[in-house]
């Protein structure tokens, strides 16, 4: 019986500033292989398809369960997480480049601090007065935890920004991510001390309003967070804030 | 005096709530971690967290959770600090409630809990079956909040690679290498925190993540650091087996009902469906019924084992077995345990509200690690560890949830005592060692460039990881465990001839990644050489030939230190402390 494989074409770029060049791979195809364990393997035997030496794909991964959000790239066009890209699921070759709206690194890795950035500027956290024992937290229902649970589930993956239209240097748009993570922290009994603050720091350009409603955002999100829904809710409440602030004068 | 200036290397959820004791404590902090610490190891721990609140009527205590964990320990960790950490938990979860994580709520609107392994007790708050990734965002967002206070800069994309030590044997800072430029600078500080998680590359395929390499717990053992009970290592009973690792299926599954068995006839080839349930197997419950499928994961472990291995009924033959949700309903599931049912959709297609899972064990816990004082200090000054990587509360095998409690306790404990030495810390002086340090750095990693060879250090990673996990896991043979050193051995000289195929100085993974692997193969001596000198069976370290604990010769800590020989680390036993329980057998088929 004939092997059966897999073939990849990747997209390498080694440095920023480097040429970008495609490379073809042909591995052996074994069940239950992803995306992953298929870049493992060129790392054990770093050859191309047609058998020149080259290097290991730099890549970002780290827990391979879709859970730390490290392994965003695009596969097959799609923006999505490596680790969850089975491939029996996919067409063959197997396109893989790296999200094309963050600065590359190096091959299939980029930087996404950007993300962390929009989350510091928009206060993304419960201002508690410090970690010594103070008794229980603020009472919450079943019915708000599940409200709020879902929005917490943000892996910082980036897949939203990469999709959305608006997400680009002319804009500054923030991006749906930290949007879903003002409604969250708005939404928690303590974390609405600083409701204000985080609704203005949305108010101007590259907040809220720049999204343009392509809704591309909660279709390609790998953990089904309704984005699209935290952006018409907050943007309600910056609308209302914005009028509030021009009122007071 | 100025602000004490601390390093913490690492970003999982011991490193980050040191970080934020030092930040509140008014020290400044320089936080070091190879991937962005919201990507840190923490996120993949489902479960939950243990704390005996005692919000079911129960009568559940602090002093009950402090003896469960010890007895679940087979008594081999130290009781002090273990029932420090029992006592304090409550707190943390009321002070992660108040951080904002979004634990699973009772209709009244309090914590709600679960139960999990060990234990009769519900005694686990748990957010979904994601807690570590809620529990990490939640400290990650206060870290975040230090930050933009200017209390905490973060090195994310750097990583470790030694301490610096002086002439008097003090740590003075760390050497880190930018993983973009490959630079290597010395940063000094006044102690250093490592809070650098497991080992599980050691065993190639694990439930670990990628960075769990302990290659920085490795290097600052090769510094004179001692490393403490290597040898025990967990193998959670349920994972699912995968091309490039082993995905953690929470105790919580079986927390919540779900149930092990496999079909009594061997080579049964029906439908689940078609096995009645006089001809289903729960192994666990028959065996252990006052805990069931509750049992300790060593206990889980070694009779999944036993089914597959020796009584050969594993499915279709094979090494596994069912982990059984079906009988629950599916509203029920959803709500507390959606994140790991994703997964296994995900990843292996099968939807396991309709189909039982089909789960092996896999390596998953490092219960010892560096060796640390009840104020979370190494014996070199100045340099403490926190969380996994350490080896202080988890004795000889970790009981499901304690993780969680002990990375956060820990990494409080080592972020108050840190300070607290900074500020009495004799003064360095001239440059405390940096320049020598970073002079070494570059040197070895001049040579590895340099090397000419014919050796691909992922394949001298992939036979490591084969040979520990076959002689370094579930069964330990005396015989096996010194093929495995020579293998060691074998490896570490073969290692000289590593030649990478990328030597360029940009985003160069496979030249950290080789690295990482000298330190994986000093480290996993410590592993096999401490299980061969510990003759008797406890915990997670289960031999045969000698399957009975003995506390005369054993009730010892393992604890090692480097030579740099090729005998391997110099190894002592230490006492151990058991002033609070006096030691007694330990048996999960009778209550305790």
């Amino acid at each position: 019986m004939p092997i059966k494989t897999v073939s990849f074409e990747i997209r390498r770029q080694a440095s920023p500033d480097a040429p970008a060049v495609w490379e073809s791979f042909e591995l052996e195809w074994r069940p239950g292989m992803n995306v992953i364990s298929a870049m493992m393997e060129i790392a054990a035997n770093p050859r191309t398809r047609d058998g020149r030496e080259t290097t290991p794909i730099t890549y970002d991964s780290n827990c391979l369960e879709e859970i730390c959000g490290s392994c965003a790239m695009r596969i097959n066009g799609r923006a999505r997480m490596a680790c969850s890209a089975l491939i029996g699921n996919l067409e063959q070759p197997i396109k893989l480049e790296p999200l094309s709206k963050f600065p590359l690194i190096r091959d299939l890795q980029v930087d996404r601090s950007v993300l962390f950035q929009n989350l510091m500027a928009v206060k993304a956290w419960v201002p508690i007065d410090g970690t010594y024992d103070l008794g229980a937290g603020p009472r919450v229902f079943p019915q708000q935890q599940e409200a709020n649970y879902p929005l917490s589930n943000c892996i910082s993956c980036c897949c939203c920004m990469e999709v959305c239209p608006q997400f680009n240097e002319s804009t500054g748009f923030v991006g749906a991510a930290t949007i879903a993570q003002v409604k969250l922290f708005n939404n928690h009994p303590t974390g609405r001390v600083l409701k204000e603050e985080r609704l203005r720091a949305l108010a101007g350009d590259g907040g809220v309003q720049e999204c343009g409603y392509a809704q591309n955002c909660v279709e390609i999100c790998p953990k089904g967070i309704p984005l699209t829904n935290a952006i018409s809710d907050v943007g309600r409440e910056v609308v209302v804030q914005k009028a509030k602030d021009w009122l007071r004068g | 005096m100025a602000a004490p200036r601390i390093i913490v290397v690492g970003g999982g959820l011991a490193g980050l709530s040191a970080v934020i004791k030092i930040a509140e404590g008014g020290g400044t902090v320089d936080l070091f971690s190879i991937v962005p610490v919201k990507r840190s190891h923490s996120v993949c721990a489902q479960g939950g967290i243990n704390a005996a609140k005692n919000l079911k009527g129960e009568g559940d205590t602090t002093d009950q959770h402090f003896d469960d964990t010890i007895y679940g320990g087979d008594f081999l960790a130290n009781q002090t600090p273990v029932k420090a950490m029992c006592e304090a938990a409550p707190s943390i979860i009321d002070l992660l409630d108040r951080m904002g994580v979004p634990f699973n709520r009772t209709p009244e609107g309090l914590l709600d809990f679960r139960r999990f392994g060990g234990t009769l007790y519900h005694r686990t708050a748990f957010a979904g079956a994601t807690t570590g990734q809620q529990l990490l965002y939640a400290l990650d967002e206060q870290v975040r909040r230090h930050e933009a206070d200017g209390k905490v800069h973060k090195y994310e994309g750097w990583e470790f690679l030694s301490a610096i030590v002086d002439s008097k044997r003090t740590a003075r800072g760390i050497v880190a290498m930018d993983l973009r430029s490959m630079a290597l600078r010395a940063f000094p500080a006044d102690a250093v925190i490592l809070a650098t998680g497991g080992i599980g590359a050691i065993f190639g395929k694990s439930t670990n993540s990628v960075v769990c390499t302990g290659s920085a717990q490795s290097a600052v053992f090769q510094q004179g650091v001692c490393y403490a009970n290597g040898e025990f290592i967990q193998v959670h009973p349920t994972s699912i087996p995968g091309e490039d690792k082993l995905r953690l299926m929470s105790e919580s599954a079986r927390g919540e009902g779900g149930r092990v068995w496999v079909p009594r006839k061997p080579g049964d080839k029906r439908n689940f469906k078609q096995v009645p349930e006089a001809e289903r197997f729960y192994f666990l419950e028959e065996w252990y019924p006052k805990y069931g499928n509750l049992v300790p994961r060593d206990v889980a472990t070694r009779a999944i084992h036993k089914v597959v291995y020796e009584l050969g009924l594993g499915l279709d033959g094979q090494a596994m077995v069912y982990l059984d949700l079906t009988h629950i309903d599916k509203a029920t599931l959803n709500r507390k345990l959606e994140g790991i049912l994703e997964i296994y959709e995900k990843f292996v297609g099968d939807d396991p509200r309709e189909v039982p899972m089909k789960i092996f064990p896999g390596m998953h816990y490092t219960m010892g690690g560096i060796w640390v004082d009840n104020d979370q200090m190494t014996n070199i000054p100045g340099i403490f560890a926190a969380g996994e990587c350490e080896y202080q509360y988890h004795g000889a095998n970790r009981l499901g949830a304690n993780s969680l409690v002990s990375c956060i306790h820990g990494g409080f404990v080592a972020g108050l005592n840190s300070l607290k030495y900074a500020k009495s810390a004799p003064a360095v002086e001239g440059d405390g060692g940096a320049a020598a340090e970073v002079a070494r750095q570059a040197e070895i990693n001049k040579e590895l460039i340099d090397n000419q060879g014919n050796e691909n250090p992922f394949k001298l990673w992939r036979e490591l990881g084969t040979t520990m996990t076959e002689h370094a896991t579930v069964i330990r043979y005396n015989k096996g465990l010194k093929q495995a050193d020579e293998k060691i051995l074998e490896l570490l000289d073969r290692y000289n001839r590593v030649n990478l195929s990328d030597k360029s100085q940009w985003a160069n993974t496979s030249f950290a990644f080789a690295r990482q692997l000298y330190n994986m193969l000093e480290l996993s001596r410590t592993v096999v050489l401490g299980a061969i000198l510990r003759d008797e069976s406890r915990g997670a370290h289960y031999k045969p030939d000698v399957p009975e604990r003995n506390d005369e010769k054993y009730l010892k800590t393992t604890k090692a230190s480097f030579t740099g020989d090729v005998s391997g680390p110099r190894f002592e036993f230490e006492a151990v402390d058991t002033q609070y329980l006096k030691p007694r057998p330990r048996r999960y088929d009778a209550a305790k």
